[in-house]
Parts: C-alpha cells; sequence; structure tokens
C-alpha cells in the first residue's frame, strides 16, 4: 500500500503543488476511511461474536434474529443507537461531557495505524510503534475522566476514579513486560519485531520461546491488558452491579456507542501488540521457505496475524464470563504487589539474558548445538 | 438549614441501582470507596397487604401471599394456610401434607437457584445467573403442569392443595432429582470455590451469632453464624419429622463462621438437602385425597393464632385474629427478609461499595416481603 502510495506522489512530482496538497490529502481520506471501516466491520463482528461466545458458554443461543445466524445483529444495534435521543444531562459540563467520547474513539482508533497486518499491508510504518500505541491508548484513561466529571453523576464519579487508578497502575506492569521482549530484537519498530521472529518454522523464533523470562513476560502482559481494556475479571470501572455503568452511565445513544466501540477497539490493540511482540505476528507457522505468490502469503499472513489476535481476544471473551470480578483493592494489591515486582525481574533477568547469550533465544543455542 | 459533612459524600443507591434486589433504596455515605453508613429506605412496593387482608375472605387472600416472597410462593401459600387451618382445626390429609412438602421444597430449590444466580452476577459473574434460571426452569415446568402457573402459584390452597399431581409428575420430578446434584457440583466448581469469588466473600460482613439472635436474623442467614435453628426440626409442620435431611449450619470453611461465603454456602447445601427431601416425599406418595373437606364459606372462629414456617429466605409467620366473621379481623405478616434487612446498617459500616453488594446479596432480601 505505501509503495503504491509512494508511486502515485513521484508521478505527480511535475503537477502543480495544489494538485499535489489536493491528492495528499485525498489519499489520507480515503485511507482513514478505509482503515475505519474495516476497524468499525470488526468492532460490529466482534460484538457479535462476544454475544455468541457469551451464548455459547451461558448455555444459550444468543443473536440469531438479523440476517443469517443473527450475523447483522451489530447493524440493527448500530442503527438503534443511532435513533436514541441523545440526552445531555441537565447540569452536565456539557463541553467536557460531549468531547470525551470522540477522544476516547480517536485514541483507541489512533492505536490501529502503527500495527503491520502483513509483510506489506501496513498503515504507518513507525520507527517508534510500540511506544507510540502505548502512549495513544494512555489518552483514553484522561477521556474517560473527563466523561466521567463531565456527567455530574456520583456513579460516573466513582467510575472515572476507578478506571484512572485501574489503567495508569497497570500501566508499569504492562510496559515492563513489554519491555522485556523490546529489549531482543532491540527496536520499537513493529515490522522490524515481527521480521526478528521469522525462521525456526515460524513458531520457535516467536519471543515468547526466546527465553523463560519473556514467556513469563506474555503472561503478565496478558493479565495487564485485561486490565487496562476493563474486563472482568478487572471491569470494575464499570462494574454493573456496583456503581450502574460506571464512567458511561450518563452517556446515551451514538455517544454511549463510543465507549462501547472503543473497548473492542482496545481489545484488538492489546491483543495485536501481544500478537506482534510475543507470537510472532504474521509469521505463517510451519510453512517456512515454500514459494508462493506475494498476494496469496499477503493473504495468509493477515489471515494467520487476526488468527493470533482472534485467539487472543477469544481468551478475553472466555475469561470475562466464567470469573467473578475482583474489588478495587484487591486489584490494587494484584498490580502492586505481585505483577510489578514479577514484570521488573522479569526485565531485569531478559536484559541479563540478552548481556549474556547476545540476545539468542532458547531455539539459536539448540539448534546451534547440533550444528557444532 | 442542611447540615452537609463535606468529608463524605452522599450516594444514594436505589431504588433503580441494578444490584438492590428491586427496590431497595440506601442511602450510601462514602468517604472515597469507603463506606461509613448504610441507611436503608424502604416501602417503593408498599401495597398495604395487611390492610387489604381485613378486607377479603379467607380464601381470597391466598393469592395475596403469592406476591409476597414471589421466588417462593409456595411456601408463602403453605404458610398462610397452615394459619387458618390452624385456626379452623382442620386436619390434612396425608396425601395433601407429601404434595405440600413436595411443592414447598421445589420451590425452595428453585428459590435458592435465584439467590445464587443473582448473588452471582452481583460478584460479577454473570454466567452462573443463567445456569441458574436454567435449572429454575425445570422446577418452573412441573409446576405449571400442575398448578398452571409459572411464578404465582395459588395452588396450596385452605384444607389441602388445589389439584392432585398430574399425571407423569413424579417421573419428571425424579428426572429432574437425578439431573440436579450433577449441576450442584458444577456450581461450585464454576463459582463457589473459585479463588476470586472466595476472595470475595471470606472474612467479609460476619454476623456473630449473638448478633443474628440480637437482629431476629433466620433462616440460612442465622444458620451461617452457626446456630442450628430450623423450623421443620424445631417445630415439625406437615410430614418432615418422619423425613431424614441434615440442617447444613455454617463451619466458616474459607474464613470466619457467619462471613459472607457460609451464608452464600448455606444455599448450595440446602438444595442439597431439599433434593433429598423431596426424593424421600415422592417414595412415600400413596393415593388419597388431595384436600380435606373444607366449607364453601370459611367462618373461623373467633381467636387468634401465630403460625411460623421455614420459608428459603427465614421464618415467615403469620399472626392472625379473627373476630369470628368470614374476614379476618388483622393479619399481620412476619416477613424474613424484613429482620434480615435490619442488621444491614451494622454489617455496611467501613465497608467497601463493593463489599456492601456483597452483602445484600449474600443476605438474599426480597423487597415485597420488606414492604408487604
Amino acid at each position: 500500500m505505501t509503495e503504491l502510495i509512494n508511486e502515485i506522489i513521484t508521478r505527480l512530482a511535475n503537477a502543480a503543488p495544489i494538485i499535489r496538497l489536493l491528492v495528499v490529502i485525498a489519499i489520507i481520506i480515503v485511507s482513514s476511511v478505509i482503515v475505519l471501516a474495516v476497524a468499525l466491520l470488526y468492532e460490529g463482528l466482534a460484538t457479535y461474536a462476544e454475544r455468541k461466545v457469551a451464548g455459547d458458554i451461558q448455555a444459550r443461543i444468543g443473536p440469531n434474529r438479523v440476517g443469517p445466524y443473527g450475523l447483522l445483529q451489530f447493524v440493527a444495534d448500530g442503527v438503534k443507537l443511532l435513533l436514541k435521543e441523545d440526552i445531555i444531562p441537565f447540569y452536565a459540563d456539557k463541553w467536557l461531557f460531549i468531547i470525551a467520547p470522540y477522544i476516547v474513539f480517536t485514541a483507541s482508533f489512533a492505536a490501529f495505524v502503527p500495527l503491520s497486518y502483513s509483510e506489506h499491508i501496513y498503515i504507518a510504518n513507525l520507527n517508534v510503534g510500540v511506544l507510540y500505541i502505548l502512549a495513544i491508548s494512555s489518552v483514553v484513561s484522561m477521556a474517560i475522566l473527563m466523561g466521567a466529571w463531565g456527567s455530574n453523576n456520583k456513579w460516573s464519579l466513582f467510575g472515572g476514579m476507578r478506571a484512572v487508578a485501574q489503567i495508569v497502575s497497570y500501566e508499569i506492569p504492562t510496559v515492563l513486560s513489554l519491555l522485556a521482549a523490546i529489549i531482543i530484537p532491540a527496536s520499537l519498530n513493529m515490522r522490524d519485531i515481527i521480521a526478528y521472529q521469522s525462521g525456526g518454522l515460524g513458531i520457535f523464533r516467536w519471543l515468547i520461546f526466546n527465553n523463560p523470562f519473556t514467556f513469563f513476560a506474555f503472561f503478565i502482559y496478558f493479565i495487564a491488558s485485561i486490565a487496562e481494556v476493563n474486563r472482568t475479571p478487572f471491569d470494575i470501572p464499570e462494574a454493573e452491579s456496583e456503581i450502574v455503568a460506571g464512567y458511561h452511565t450518563e452517556y446515551t445513544g451514538m455517544r454511549f456507542a463510543f465507549f462501547f466501540m472503543a473497548e473492542y477497539g482496545d481489545m484488538f490493540v492489546v491483543s495485536a501488540l501481544a500478537t506482534t511482540l510475543f507470537l510472532g505476528g504474521w509469521q505463517i507457522p510451519f510453512i517456512g521457505n515454500i514459494v508462493m505468490p506475494i498476494w496469496l502469503k499477503d493473504i495468509l499472513e493477515v489471515a494467520v496475524f487476526f488468527g493470533k489476535v482472534f485467539l487472543l481476544i477469544y481468551i478475553m471473551m472466555w475469561i470475562r464470563w466464567t470469573l467473578p470480578r475482583l474489588r478495587v483493592d484487591q486489584l490494587m494489591e494484584l498490580c502492586w504487589k505481585y505483577l510489578t515486582p514479577f514484570a521488573f525481574f522479569n526485565l531485569i533477568g531478559a536484559s541479563v539474558w540478552v548481556l549474556l547469550l547476545h540476545g539468542k533465544g532458547v531455539y539459536d543455542i539448540i539448534t546451534g548445538l547440533f550444528v557444532h | 438549614m442542611v447540615n452537609v459533612d463535606e468529608r463524605f459524600m452522599e450516594v444514594s443507591m436505589g431504588p433503580q441501582h441494578p444490584s438492590t434486589h428491586g427496590v431497595l433504596r440506601l442511602l450510601v455515605r462514602t468517604d472515597g470507596e469507603v463506606l461509613t453508613a448504610a441507611r436503608p429506605y424502604i416501602g417503593y412496593l408498599h401495597r398495604a397487604l395487611e390492610k387489604i387482608a381485613e378486607r377479603v375472605t379467607y380464601p381470597q387472600f391466598t393469592p395475596f401471599t403469592d406476591r409476597l416472597d414471589y421466588l417462593a410462593s409456595m411456601n408463602c401459600n403453605l404458610a398462610y394456610a397452615m394459619t387458618v387451618e390452624k385456626l379452623l382445626n382442620i386436619e390434612i390429609p396425608r396425601r395433601a401434607q407429601i404434595i405440600r412438602v413436595i411443592m414447598a421444597e421445589l420451590n425452595r430449590i428453585s428459590s435458592h437457584l435465584i439467590a445464587f444466580g443473582s448473588f452471582s452476577s452481583d460478584m460479577g459473574a454473570f454466567t452462573p445467573f443463567l445456569f441458574g434460571i436454567r435449572e429454575r426452569e425445570f422446577i418452573n415446568d412441573l409446576f405449571e403442569m400442575t398448578c398452571g402457573s409459572r411464578l404465582t402459584y395459588n395452588y396450596i390452597r385452605i384444607g389441602g392443595v388445589s389439584k392432585d399431581l398430574p399425571e407423569g409428575f413424579i417421573d419428571k420430578a425424579k428426572e429432574f432429582l437425578d439431573y440436579f446434584p450433577g449441576k450442584l457440583k458444577e456450581y461450585n466448581e464454576l463459582l463457589s470455590y473459585n479463588a476470586i469469588f472466595i476472595k470475595r466473600l471470606a472474612n467479609i460482613a460476619v454476623i456473630t451469632p449473638e448478633d443474628a439472635l440480637d437482629y431476629g436474623v433466620t433462616g440460612p442467614n442465622l444458620r451461617a453464624s452457626g446456630i442450628k435453628w430450623d423450623l421443620r426440626r424445631e417445630e415439625p409442620y406437615l410430614i418432615y419429622n418422619e423425613l431424614d435431611f441434615d440442617i447444613p449450619i455454617g463451619r466458616g470453611e474459607m474464613g470466619t463462621v457467619g462471613d459472607a461465603w457460609d451464608r452464600y454456602m448455606m444455599r448450595i447445601y440446602e438444595m442439597e438437602q431439599s433434593t433429598k427431601i423431596v426424593k424421600q416425599c415422592l417414595d412415600m406418595l400413596a393415593p388419597g385425597d388431595y384436600t380435606a373437606k373444607v366449607p364453601k364459606v370459611l367462618k373461623p372462629p373467633a381467636g387468634e393464632v401465630y403460625v411460623r414456617a421455614e420459608n428459603p429466605r427465614g421464618e415467615l409467620g403469620f399472626y392472625l385474629i379473627s373476630d369470628g366473621s368470614t374476614k379476618p379481623y388483622r393479619l399481620k405478616i412476619r416477613a424474613p427478609s424484613f429482620a434480615n434487612l435490619s442488621i444491614l446498617p451494622k454489617l455496611a459500616k467501613g465497608v467497601m461499595i463493593a463489599d456492601l453488594i456483597a452483602i445484600i446479596g449474600s443476605l438474599d432480601i426480597i423487597l415485597p416481603e420488606i414492604d408487604r
């Protein structure tokens, strides 16, 4: 995609500056719309999947009325939410109240940008991709607090305070466990990280198998990321049975839908980050160096990438519909007393490993034994 | 001039809060997440049932008792029928007595299933709720076969029951009794012994035996505090003295005797015992009358009686004064949930908001009975 855009821009080298500007703007708009459309389709299907998974776990059927197998349920939901009355509470801080869902939504979607979906399909090739995602997804906590405070509702305020405390706390184990993986390819670029994990039958050079520390780091990251996307057992900010609906208590219609979609967007982003950093991104397992057309390879890679991401998302759903919720103080205890120290230990361990073995993974060492 | 203490935030929890089990309103004073006081306000469901009783004839009041504890209508029917029968001095045929015990115990199971389910969803685990509903459906089907209703049965009437057991009831009931214990095991695996669940409930909101007696707490909540008091044993009515069943009491398996976990677990144990009772009763069933000969117009002699029965939520008592006419002179209802709720302000001091939900859920109150 990037090559195509580059080619268009180079061909327009002789055109008038204003036309070039317009073309660039058009390209930005078109590509954003494509990304947004794909992302929205994903959101819709994710809500459908969530409801089907929940139905399956809870011994019921789930949506099956709209479209084949209820697949179009999310369209019906979307239309319903659009047609709902948009209520802004009289005593709300209108500016904060209105702007908060957009920020949440934007921040959640901006995190889709540096992801690499296959060798040739990516939106932006950022050299600080991981850092960018971590930074932009932190904006969500600010926007949640804006919405919670702006609602002028006590339950919302509870939810907002809980959300900020939780997201900010869990950012630390998240980042520490990601660092344990990042120091091996020594890059923050998504594509570099994935490229580093090639070879080894497409599985054994994944960073999760690189050394014991990254193996644990993956699980720490996964637990912490569930907390970051506010899902059971860490769904304390929106704990329905405790604080009604948390920070989005007062939101209706499409504004509520923005919060809702952002949650699914966040789920995708944290799962994609885990896939990229630990599970080899779009590296196709067991294929090796079989020659095939580029388009086929790209399709396969995209399928593999999404397959891995959806597996992680499925696990999140599975956990959500199985476990009860922790209490606020227990949640913080888990973060500060267990996850953070473990993540620190892991980081130190991984650093020592890299230093002593020059970044060689377990697989490299074992195969190295046979070569000699 | 209103005195506002600025150190605390007063939140009105309910009557539309998701987990106040109906229309309970709690005025909660919080210091951050910690409660300093919680005061229940009741009466949102007041229907003046006691006054209505004075305006309708004795048999006409039976359907109103369905609306006392609507999750255990059979038990409420039973207690009322026994009250009037005691006043009239009617002897109940043996078959009717056995049918009554079967219905009361089946209803106890279905009521505890809802208690179990709604408590689990209060704790953030939504799946067990639907599991509970699934099993309750069997019992509802059995009741529907028998009397045509699925919630408000009006089946146990003064003098006996309204109809004999339908054909196929015994087989279907036996099928359920064979199926149900396996499901109880599933509940235990899924929820009761879940680490998070235990962490949330052990040592929370301990009711000491002295407190339980002082506040008039009855039913599973009293037994969870380690006091072996069950009217089915202490003042056996119907055929309970011929039946073999245990009275489970709280033993503090996960923490202190009388904590929230113990109260929750009492219900699971009681469901086991009720299964046992129904099984025995089904074997005892012999042909006979399903109702005694009761005159068309009931004119009990002047006098007063107090009859209490062991309901799923505690002791339901009816204090009935008759002036010799066709209508009660006065009917006082002693609702178990009312007494059980009275201990809430004491328990809710210094706990967190999430614990308050656990307390309400573990006390298993039901509002129509409290408000009457």
